[in-house]
């Protein structure tokens, strides 16, 4: 699997998605500043968490409109692998890639821990890996993760099979006590329709070492290793 | 070359906070008058602040050399060798004054001056800690502040994408009017490329960059030098605004720098700003130096000489390259869009001379400016000695184990989980030990910021401050012999530490007393324990309306762990494992949690500290713990040996079983009790019998107390508690004062 890591300025997560991808994938990814306009040819085009452009006017809205992300839109709609993670989601939720708003959390601050995920498709490039319905344990670290669209979106969302994980109780079910941000439905991460784009707030990036807390986060590597696999 | 000089009368030489016969030797340096920019300059470089001239007489006696330190106090930051052609850079520094008028960006600053003064050495910022004192919960101040400091801190490191991974957070009423907001930063950087502050080379140019200046923060070190009053929101223009995204691209920007040997020198512009950076550069240097301060960039039209060498706008740095490197240097900031300016060149004139509109607005020389600084042989008393309490003088308590609940929930051990909910403490992926541990453990970075092996930093921040006040020299001691524990508990071999001395108004001669003492008691712990001190910042004048905080010497201390996978944490592993106490027990209740919380004293001696046992008993854990027959392991310390056990039950929802105390002390003293020099550890049952001749041999008291497994803990003739009704209560207390439903 050949892959490119965006880097905005104020991305910060960008070694940590870097880390991860070599090591499961074996084959590094290649990193590439905003202000290219050329896209190298790769099977995958993750965009990292972080600050971009200091998250100011409002998170992602800036780097959805850099040159770069115009390049990722358009491979995109032919078909490449695209993740957003954190930040990243946010981005490309701004960018049209994904429905779907990320507001402030509702508790109104930060938050970082574990939280459980369930999975809610193993139907994808992403999350072939793992069984449906099986929980995660993955870190979350935001401000702005409280996932908004109308109701008529989510019921199309789920009706299309686009949800890719909830926040969950460690048994499974969901429950506002096991949401972090607030988000609409329990939900932590959604695909587009050809689910070759995904968005999510938790970081599997960090949850790629037992040492380090879990290593939950593998299945997504693995699983695009094994789709994109040349 | 004439210089403009200002009417200077005693009215505006007490506003610069300079007295009478400092500012005769002002007259006497130059010859002449001041003018108002000269003035100002003095002003800010002989402030308490940035002149250590309470401090500086008693700093000396503490111990700074080890064959391990590759650089001691005066740089911006520490380095220590950790092995491997690696260094660790490493400082503490209080932001207290502006985060109890302007909270949230009082704190962000703080942690944005520190990460500065890592990085301008050449280290990537790996790890930030902050160790927070607010005053009594229901202050009417309080919530504000908490809430203000925590979101700073956090919006700060957060975007700065380096993980806040430990801390302290203390309570109590003498903070109600001036709380401390210590921030440290570890840094990692490759031995043989360490960036120093000495300006070289006569002709070298001198290049700003990073954020534009502004009028911000004029006098902010003058403000850290005074007490506080009444009027002190009025200095709310006095504090900075921070901008953490301008920081990120000037740390990735110097970074990209310092790869290549384009710098001589460089400093960052912290408190006093360009004021402070050009001096040090240049006095270090032994040199001179000429600035344009036209060409200095200005966020705001019409600032005046004054206002430019004064202003403490953050996100800025001040360099000397090489001059054929100019070019290469202004690609590289050009690239992260920051400002890159040559404002100034070096000279060997040894004075300082800044330019304006065509005009000389100072010029003045650099030696004096620095050498002939006040230093003050501050009168001070010793502490008058508070009264050994003796256990059986304090009433036992009906139900102990209702005792044991009241102390995991109260401020001081409640558990800090919605603070350091709000710091990323993941990012850079290598955070193995989280917060709420004995101390934090990050994996150190490769090459490509991946961790490349299991070989770990372990950092920690402590002070007991009612210890201080109690007896200043046992309490400087016990703050540095906690730290060092800390880090054996996680099985650390502690290096070096970071000292962050806050203390009220060094003209008060009792407080004078707590700093010269608590100064002694470090020192002889650092000695004792081979843990020198290597950086540190003073904060004097922690008083409002009279009213001194109590004496709060932060240590803050870095060790090495040789593989991460053998450190222990703090929670029980398994059920049916050998619960040990490490160290002697004798039941000591003066300046107690226990005493403090159930009898609502605060009063008698602090634990003394034993450091030769300190040092037995901690290389015998650290030892057991590289042998990996040590699965859990928490230092004792606030609330004594009950609450320790406690807390390694809560960290894991697994019980624990515990015998009887042994007779000859009163079970209250026994189980709440705060002998130093203690650790409680697991052991498996299969090692249980060599783990106790293993420990005779070495000359460690060592004391069985029980097993772990249940979920309840249960204490022989005291009754049994829940440990998911303790984790209730620890869990409460923050929540509950802050009004947030999770």
């Amino acid at each position: 699997m050949k892959s490119a890591i965006i880097v905005f300025p104020g991305s910060n997560r960008e070694k940590d998605a870097e880390a991860a991808l070599t090591r499961i994938s074996g084959t590094p990814p290649v990193l590439v500043w905003h202000r290219d306009t050329e896209l190298p040819k790769v099977d995958l085009v993750l965009v990292p968490g972080g600050f971009s452009y200091g998250d100011y006017l409002r998170c992602g809205a800036i780097a959805a409109h850099s040159p770069i992300l115009r390049e990722v839109k358009a491979r995109a709609d032919k078909g490449m692998a695209v993740l957003g993670i954190c930040n990243g989601f946010q981005i490309i939720t701004e960018a049209g890639l994904l429905p779907g708003v990320l507001q402030q959390n509702a508790g109104l601050k930060f938050v970082c821990r574990n939280v459980n995920l369930r999975v809610e498709t193993s139907q994808s490039l992403f999350t072939s890996r793992y069984e449906k319905g099986q929980v995660l344990s993955v870190p979350v670290a935001h401000h702005e993760g409280n996932y908004f669209a109308d109701e008529r979106t989510l019921d199309e969302l789920e009706s299309r099979d686009q949800v890719a994980f909830r926040y969950c109780a460690p048994d499974g079910t969901l429950d506002s006590a096991h949401n972090p941000n607030g988000s609409a439905r329990n939900i932590a991460g959604v695909f587009n329709r050809t689910k070759n784009v995904l968005g999510l707030m938790p970081h599997p990036e960090n949850a790629i070492d037992a040492l380090l807390g879990s290593t939950d986060g593998q299945g997504i590597f693995q699983a695009m290793a094994e789709a994109l696999a040349a | 070359m004439s210089v403009a000089t200002a009417k200077i009368t005693p009215n505006l030489i007490a506003e610069h906070g300079l007295t009478k016969e400092e500012y005769d030797l002002i007259l006497e340096i130059m010859g002449r008058e001041p003018s108002m920019t000269e003035l100002g300059i003095f002003s800010v470089m002989w402030s308490e602040h940035c002149s250590y001239k309470s401090s500086r007489v008693h700093l000396k006696k503490l111990p700074t050399k080890a064959p391990w330190v590759i650089q001691g106090p005066g740089e911006n930051a520490g380095v220590i060798d950790i092995g491997d052609g690696q260094a660790a850079i490493f400082k503490m520094e209080s932001h207290n004054h502006p985060s109890f008028i302007e909270p949230y960006q009082g704190a962000a600053t703080g942690v944005g001056g520190i990460m500065r003064d890592v990085f301008t050495m050449g280290a990537r910022p790996i790890a930030n800690l902050n160790a927070l004192r607010f005053g009594a919960p229901d202050d009417p101040k309080t919530r504000h502040l908490v809430s203000g400091v925590v979101a700073g801190i956090g919006g700060y490191g957060n975007c700065m994408g380096v993980p806040t991974v430990g801390g302290e957070v203390n309570f109590h009423p003498s903070y109600n009017g001036n709380i401390l907001v210590n921030a440290m930063t570890v840094g990692l950087a490759d031995a043989d490329n360490i960036f120093y502050s000495a300006a070289a080379g006569v002709g070298n140019p001198v290049i700003y960059v990073g954020a534009k200046t502004g009028r911000d923060g004029i006098h902010g070190a003058t403000m850290a030098s005074a007490e506080f009053n009444e009027d002190s929101e009025e200095k709310r223009p006095t504090v900075q605004v921070g901008d953490p995204f301008t920081e990120k691209l000037l740390l990735e920007a110097c970074l990209e720098l310092m790869a290549t040997d384009a710098i001589v020198a460089i400093q960052d512009m912290g408190a006093a700003g360009l004021t402070s950076s050009s001096v040090e550069m240049s006095s270090k240097g032994g040199l001179g130096l000429e600035l344009d301060l036209d060409k200095v960039p200005v966020r705001e039209t019409g600032m005046t000489a004054y206002e430019i060498m004064l202003s403490e706008s953050q996100e800025r740095m001040l360099m000397v390259l090489k001059p054929e490197a100019r070019d290469k240097a202004r690609a590289i900031f050009e690239k992260w869009e920051l400002d890159f300016a040559e404002i100034g060149v070096l000279t060997d004139t040894g004075h300082l001379v800044l330019r304006k509109n065509g005009k000389v607005e100072a010029d003045m020389p650099v030696a004096p400016l620095v050498e002939k600084a006040p230093v003050y042989q501050r009168p001070w008393i010793p502490t008058h000695p508070q009264p050994v309490i003796l256990a059986n003088k304090v009433k036992a308590p009906q139900d102990l184990m209702a005792v044991l609940k009241t102390l995991v929930g109260c401020p001081d051990l409640a558990s800090k989980r919605w603070v350091w909910e709000q710091y990323d403490h993941l990012v850079m992926g290598h955070t193995v030990q989280r917060p709420g541990g004995d101390a934090a453990v990050v994996l150190i970075p490769g090459p490509h910021g991946a961790p490349v092996g299991y070989k770990a930093l372990a950092m920690t921040s402590d002070c007991t401050p009612r210890y201080c006040q109690a007896d200043p020299k046992a309490g400087g001691m016990q703050a540095v012999a906690e730290s060092w524990r800390n880090l054996t508990a996680v099985g650390a071999k502690p290096l070096a530490v970071t000292d962050n001395m806050n203390f009220g108004n060094p003209q008060r001669p009792e407080i004078m007393g707590q700093f010269a003492l608590a100064i002694e008691g470090m020192a002889e712990a650092c000695i004792a324990l081979d843990y020198p001190v290597v950086s540190g910042n003073v904060s004097l004048y922690n008083e409002t309306n009279g009213k001194g905080i109590l004496p709060t010497p932060t240590i803050g201390g870095v060790g090495v762990i040789a593989d991460a996978r053998r450190s222990p944490k703090i929670a029980f592993r398994s059920p049916e494992e050998a619960i040990y106490i490490v160290g002697e027990t004798g039941g000591w209740l003066g300046c107690s949690v226990y005493l403090r919380e159930i009898e609502r004293r605060e009063e008698g001696a602090p634990p003394p500290v034993d450091l030769v046992a300190e040092r037995r008993n901690g290389d015998f854990v650290r030892s057991q713990i590289e042998a990996e027959k040590i699965t859990a392991c928490h230092d004792v310390s606030d609330g004594g040996t009950l609450v320790a056990i406690a807390e390694m039950a809560m960290a894991s929802g697994i019980g624990a079983r515990l015998e009887g105390r042994p007779k000859e002390s009163p079970n209250h003293a026994y189980w709440f009790g705060e002998d130093q020099s203690r650790y409680v550890l697991t052991v498996r049952e299969a090692d249980a019998a060599e783990f106790e001749k293993v420990s005779r041999a070495a000359g460690v008291a060592v004391r069985r107390l029980g097993t772990t497994g249940g979920t309840d803990l249960t204490l022989a003739g005291a009754g049994a508690i829940s440990v998911a009704e303790l984790k209730a209560a620890h869990e409460a207390f923050f929540p509950r004062l802050m009004g947030a439903a999770k």
